[in-house]
């Protein structure tokens, strides 16, 4: 799939029957507001099975109310979501059954055990309790929570109450999953740990929906990502094409404490078609070709008479396609209505 | 309706599993209705006058009813903390039975009502509580007393639902509790309030029940509470089960 905003209608419409087959999650045209804020304002979508598809925005964009919408807790206003061929609306109690939800917050039962949380949505799914139970302690065997399996779930750590929070959504081995932020919050080592968890679960074929405000988490869990803003996605595709969408490499140069910028930035203006960026000692340049940049900028440089202390090349970030896209920076918070978080 | 039922008792037991855990809730069940009964038996006691019965069996089916109708608030408060912390978000994405999350927290509150009830008549019976009528009488008096319970969980559930917090679950639930079982036939006869008051509880569904109790229990002239208590009932849950189940259906949470 080539980079396109998703709300391309000709991509929209020209999806193919086999297409929808190998898709787990579509969407199509769908709107929510709450009063006057509108959460989703038209969004398309569609996630190929067994793949991970990143929903990246900040507070407010309508990552949430999408997966609420999505996993039948909310209605949507106008248009259709499917989820393995179930309408969300229509075929609410069969989707039901085929899609595994992790929260923001961890939805667990503070006062039971983990055990006894496991095994109470093990059998809410249908299963009888010996085999809700005996699902319960291979999930916590798997999220290494089985040493705490007896203790009731307000003595866990934050980080354990999100794999258990994330163990609850596995339950009954959903085919398609929601994860809503799943690592807002978490320390760094908890972090690290819950992406390994999840890859594993996709390396085993899970298809995943993730929001995540992160860039880096996107970057490395998710096979696409969408880029949502104001309710509607406004750019899709693998995270090199997102990068690519912003331009090519940039050059960084760190100036020696007494140098002058603009000698270095008259030294680098050939390489670019764009005028150098000057930020105190630092120089950014994006330029056309990555291969001889940093020998050719340093040839030019050294001619110039500007001592360098420091000089690199970098990929884009998300970051920087965040900003491309929106204008703003991806982690600045928008306000969003209370019933959307 | 099978998935139902048992959907309901996974979440029932799940209620009375938790119980034990949180002391707090567990006080509010045994400690606090112990203490009203020795307050009101021995402060207000002797200075209220009830004809034809001595004050402690005037009291208790009383305060027993109000210790039910005080129990919801646990209800109320669990409800909304579940919806606060996701777990009704959670319990609303499983392929679970729509009503079971309310139908099972209800029928855990039988349980812990049943519970109090014990309390309360085994203090009663030590500071002097007699029943007057046959045991027969005394356990449907238990029996209306449990099925009043239940119908106001329902109320309660709804509350717990519509509230924004905890904490407004709480004040919504003694704005309400506490001037209708006040002013109502529980710890004073009717007769010796204003006549504003007295014609408001003639009316409260409090006094009905707590008239219908003392029929059952001291052989008091029943004048139809009996029947109108198993009224109330009724229309309680069959008003606040529905718009309690319909709040859930679009409870979100955060």
């Amino acid at each position: 799939m080539g980079v396109r905003a998703a709300d391309d209608t000709v991509s929209a419409l020209g999806h193919s029957a086999a297409q929808a087959e190998a898709d787990a999650i579509t969407v199509r045209g769908l709107f929510k507001s709450y009063g006057s804020v509108q959460a989703l304002a038209g969004v398309d979508l569609d996630v190929a099975r067994g793949s991970v598809l990143g929903l990246l925005g900040p507070n407010g964009a309508g990552k949430t109310t999408l997966v609420r919408v999505l996993t039948t807790l909310l209605a949507p206003d106008a248009g259709t979501a499917h989820v393995l061929g179930c309408d969300v609306v229509h075929d609410a109690a069969r989707l039901r059954e085929q899609i595994g939800l992790a929260g923001q917050y961890a939805a667990i039962d503070e006062n039971l055990t983990g055990l006894e949380n496991l095994t109470m949505v093990g059998r809410l799914y249908g299963a009888p309790r010996k085999v809700a139970r005996a699902r319960a302690n291979e999930l916590l065997e798997r999220f290494e929570l089985l040493d705490a399996a007896g203790r009731p779930a307000k003595t866990y750590s934050g980080g354990m109450r999100r794999r258990l929070d994330l163990a609850a959504a596995l339950v009954a081995k959903p085919p398609v999953l929601f994860l809503d932020e799943p690592t807002t919050g978490l320390d760094p080592r908890s972090r690290l740990g819950l992406w390994r968890v999840i890859e594993g679960l996709v390396a085993e074929g899970t298809t995943a929906l993730l929001t995540t405000q992160y860039l880096d988490e996107a970057d490395r869990l998710a096979s696409t990502i969408a880029v949502i803003d104001h309710g509607r996605v406004i750019a899709r595709g693998t995270s090199d094409e997102l990068k690519d969408r912003v331009g090519g490499e940039r050059l960084e140069v760190r100036l020696d404490a007494g140098a002058d910028p603009q000698r270095a930035v008259d030294a680098l203006m050939p390489m670019s078609d764009e005028a150098p960026a000057v930020e105190g000692t630092l120089v950014r340049v994006s330029v056309r070709e990555r291969s001889g940049s940093i020998v050719e900028a340093v040839h030019r440089l050294s001619e110039a008479g500007v001592g360098v202390d420091d000089l690199a090349m970098r990929r884009p970030t998300l970051d920087d396609v965040f900003l491309a896209l929106t204008g703003h920076a991806a982690e600045e918070d928008a306000p969003e209505p209370q019933s959307a978080t | 309706m099978k998935r139902l039922v048992s959907d309901t008792l996974i979440i029932a037991e799940r209620n009375l599993v938790r119980l034990p855990r949180a002391p707090e809730l567990l006080l509010a069940f045994t400690v606090q209705p112990i203490m009203f009964v020795l307050l009101f038996r021995y402060v207000f006691g002797g200075a209220i006058s009830t004809p034809g019965y001595s004050y402690v069996d005037f009291l208790i089916p009383g305060i027993i009813v109000q210790n039910i109708a005080f129990g919801g608030f646990v209800t109320a408060i669990g409800l909304n903390e579940d919806v606060h912390k996701g777990l009704v978000d959670r319990f609303r994405s499983l392929p679970m039975a729509r009503a079971a999350v309310l139908a099972g927290r209800t029928l855990a509150d039988i349980v812990t009502n049943a519970l109090s009830v014990a309390i309360l008549l085994v203090t009663g019976v030590i500071i002097g509580f007699e029943f007057h009528t046959s045991a027969l009488e005394a356990i449907a008096g238990i029996a209306l007393l449990l099925a009043f319970g239940y119908a106001f969980s329902w109320f309660f559930a709804f509350v717990g639902l519509l509230v924004s917090s905890p904490e407004s679950a709480n004040s919504v639930g003694f704005i309400v509790v506490f001037p209708l079982t006040f002013v109502s036939s529980a710890f004073v006869p009717v007769k010796s309030m204003p006549s504003v008051l007295r014609a408001f509880a003639d009316v409260n569904p409090f006094t009905i029940i707590v008239d219908a109790m003392r029929h059952l229990w001291l052989g008091a002239p029943a004048h139809n509470s009996v029947w109108g208590a198993l009224v109330w009932v009724l229309v309680l849950i069959g008003v606040f089960a529905p718009l309690a189940v319909a709040r859930y259906r679009r409870a979100a949470g955060q």
